[in-house]
């Protein structure tokens, strides 16, 4: 399986629209405009993007409470998410879930979460599902190296390997869990724990969208065919802080500067296809100015987007009662 | 119709739903048994055989066995549930929710509203509860209060075989999570139990005794108690009205309402501790829509706020008796009782 130009130019569009995702929803935020927790995904777009490339509806991914990425890359509606994170009534979920619970089971996107390890449990019932209707499909838990220290998680690859379930771990390490650096709080390494369950675990470069596109392929076509669970361990940086209005005094100085000046996963990707004449320069910035056009329209479209009201308080919190 | 004790009304509930639908599942810690070890298969078919026969029946594929790990296979079958399959996990204590709540509590509970009501989580979660086998505190408490008091989770307590078996299939049709109480010290009881399969709508309580004087609202095992409270205390001339909610969540309230009403007296039991649980509940309900019928001070007749003993000797003035509720009854009728 390789990428053709427009699975290229699909890639890139989907990193991009993360990155004005995200850029935006820190300016609104900062703006007073978006009520409640928030937290960016912006610089680990390589990752959501390289393994969701992969994916189709039939297969399921469960997020984090940094899933904006996760969402668009599976291939939630952006105008439906800004709104949801602006409370509104057209968001995804009607407004009642905000940031930190987008979904949109209907795409295999069974929500970002606000608990930290919550999703690696949910991953593998979405993973005994495809195997016992034998949909064909995977399941994937995007997770942080602070659930990775979860008994949730660990427990969820012991089952996955036991019930040799299509579920793959993708550990997101961008170095901090909130301000705590996973160098100190991670003992061990992630590909060893991996190992220690019996399933193949390998690291990966999260800046370079080729390298984790390809480590996923090898992880879902394993799932696929029925040979069990996998862990691919991401290392990654995170542009903004842990959460909107996060100081980020934690790093060290010029930390993220650095990165975004060599190892930008955008910046990285685009040189590799101009370089190699896989795409053109101008084809890159046409998609460029067409995403940012459409983000600035899903931000003024959640600005103006009518709030939900009283009648929508008590809806929805069972089919029936 | 056949004499069928609580637990194989239980089993025929699930057997029949497997045999129905082919997305119900069942999971849990030896809910076959023997997974992997040289021995007998279906070893024990739950740790009190309450899905004993399933796995020879339906299979390995769909008769799960699962390790030691609540919080994966309780999360496991809440996503399951959410893409398609019908799950019954068994949480084999209630006193373990403390090792995977949130899987139940912020997850299955809260997939529906949180998601704007794309979401349908068809997840039975059965677990046993009770005090009564010198089982001590981590093995014997009634926590229904607490899963009652989550939007978005149903709550239901079979009192006795017929419920139960009602009650379970209700549960496995239901689209949304659902938390079944069964009291382990009834699995033995034995009743006439219709063989075809029929559901319990939840909601619904069940007037098991009709009355004049106190009307006696119960909680799963409880009620038994209850009734026999109700039956001895006919000698001395007292008639009571005696209410099963059958589900906590949904609550009954209309039927509640209108037999307090009609007996002007309210004697709440509850085998669970005092603070916060369902008799505190229903006399707020009772004080807030219709003080004005009572004749006398609600009654509510709870285990003590302490954990559940260990000792016999301690655990039999622990748990609510037949005893209590007769002197609850005769207390709330006021002198000459």
């Amino acid at each position: 399986m390789q990428l053709n130009r427009d699975d290229l130019k699909e890639a890139y569009r989907r990193m991009c629209l993360i990155r004005e995702f995200e850029d935006k929803v820190h300016d609104e935020f900062a703006a007073g405009n978006i009520p409640g927790f928030v937290h960016l995904y912006a610089g680990e777009e390589a990752s959501a993007v390289g393994v969701c490339m992969h994916l189709e509806d039939r297969d399921a991914i469960a997020s984090t409470h940094r899933g904006h990425g996760h969402c668009i890359a599976k291939g939630c509606d952006a105008e439906g998410m800004m709104s949801e994170i602006y409370g509104k009534k057209d968001g995804l979920c009607g407004g009642k879930g905000g940031s930190m619970h987008i979904a949109d089971l209907s795409k295999g996107m069974l929500g970002a979460n606000g608990i930290v390890g919550g999703g690696p449990p949910l991953i593998c019932g979405a993973a005994l599902t495809a195997k016992t209707l034998k949909t064909g499909g995977v399941a994937i838990a995007f997770l942080g190296d602070g659930a990775s220290n979860q008994g949730t998680t660990l427990e969820s690859y012991n089952l996955a390997k036991i019930w040799n379930l299509p579920a793959i771990f993708v550990v997101e390490d961008n170095g901090y869990a909130e301000s705590t650096a996973s160098a100190w709080s991670v003992a061990g390494t992630q590909t060893k724990r991996a190992e220690g369950f019996g399933m193949p675990g390998v690291e990966v470069d999260g800046h370079d969208f080729f390298a984790v596109w390809e480590v996923a392929r090898e992880a879902i076509e394993r799932a696929r065919n029925g040979e069990g669970p996998s862990l691919i361990h991401v290392k990654l940086n995170r542009y903004y802080g842990h959460f909107e209005g996060d100081a980020i005094t934690y790093k060290g100085e010029g930390e993220i500067d650095k990165i975004k000046a060599t190892k930008d996963c955008l910046n990285l990707f685009k040189q590799r296809v101009v370089e190699t004449s896989l795409l053109e320069s101008d084809e890159l910035s046409e998609i460029e100015g067409s995403v940012k056009s459409y983000i600035d329209q899903c931000a003024a479209t959640a600005m103006s987007g009518s709030t939900p009201t009283e009648a929508d308080l008590m809806t929805d919190v069972y089919l029936k009662y | 119709m056949s004499v069928k004790s609580y637990r194989q009304a239980l089993n025929e509930a699930i057997y029949q739903e497997m045999e129905r639908d082919e997305r119900v599942v069942v999971m849990g810690e030896d809910i076959a048994g023997g997974m992997g070890a040289p021995g007998e298969d279906d070893a024990w078919g739950g740790v009190l055989g309450v899905t004993k026969g399933l796995m020879p029946k339906f299979g390995r594929d769909r008769v799960l066995d699962t390790p030691i790990s609540e919080s994966a296979f309780i999360g496991c079958a809440a996503g399951a549930a959410a893409t398609g399959l019908r799950p019954v996990a068994e949480l084999m204590f209630v006193d373990f929710m403390g090792v995977c709540f949130d899987q139940i509590f912020n997850q299955a509970a809260k997939f529906r509203y949180m998601f704007g009501g794309k979401a349908v989580t068809p997840l039975v979660i059965r677990t046993m509860y009770g005090a009564g086998f010198r089982a001590a505190s981590q093995h014997s408490q009634c926590l229904y209060p607490l899963f009652t008091h989550i939007p978005g989770l149903k709550v239901a307590l079979p009192s006795n075989a017929y419920e139960a078996k009602g009650l379970m299939t209700q549960a496995i049709r239901d689209d949304d999570p659902v938390v079944i109480f069964e009291h382990k010290a009834m699995y033995d009881e034995e009743m006439e139990v219709p063989d075809e399969a029929y559901g319990i709508p939840f909601g619904e309580a069940n007037v098991t005794r009709e009355g004049d004087d106190v009307t006696l609202v119960a909680f799963g095992r409880m009620v038994n108690l209850a009734n026999d409270a109700a039956d001895s205390l006919k000698a001395s001339g007292i008639t009571c009205t005696v209410v099963d909610p059958r589900t906590t969540s949904p609550l009954d309230t209309e039927t509640i309402l209108e037999t307090v009403s009609e007996t002007g007296r309210l004697v709440v039991i509850d085998e669970a501790h005092p603070r916060c649980n369902m008799a505190t509940d229903v006399s707020a309900l009772v004080s807030q829509e219709i003080f004005s019928d009572l004749k006398a001070p609600v009654k509510m007749v709870t285990a003590p706020h302490c954990p559940v003993p260990f000792s016999p000797a301690l655990e039999d003035l622990y748990i609510p008796s037949t005893a209590k509720i007769e002197a609850a009854v005769r207390e709330v009728l006021g002198k000459g009782h």
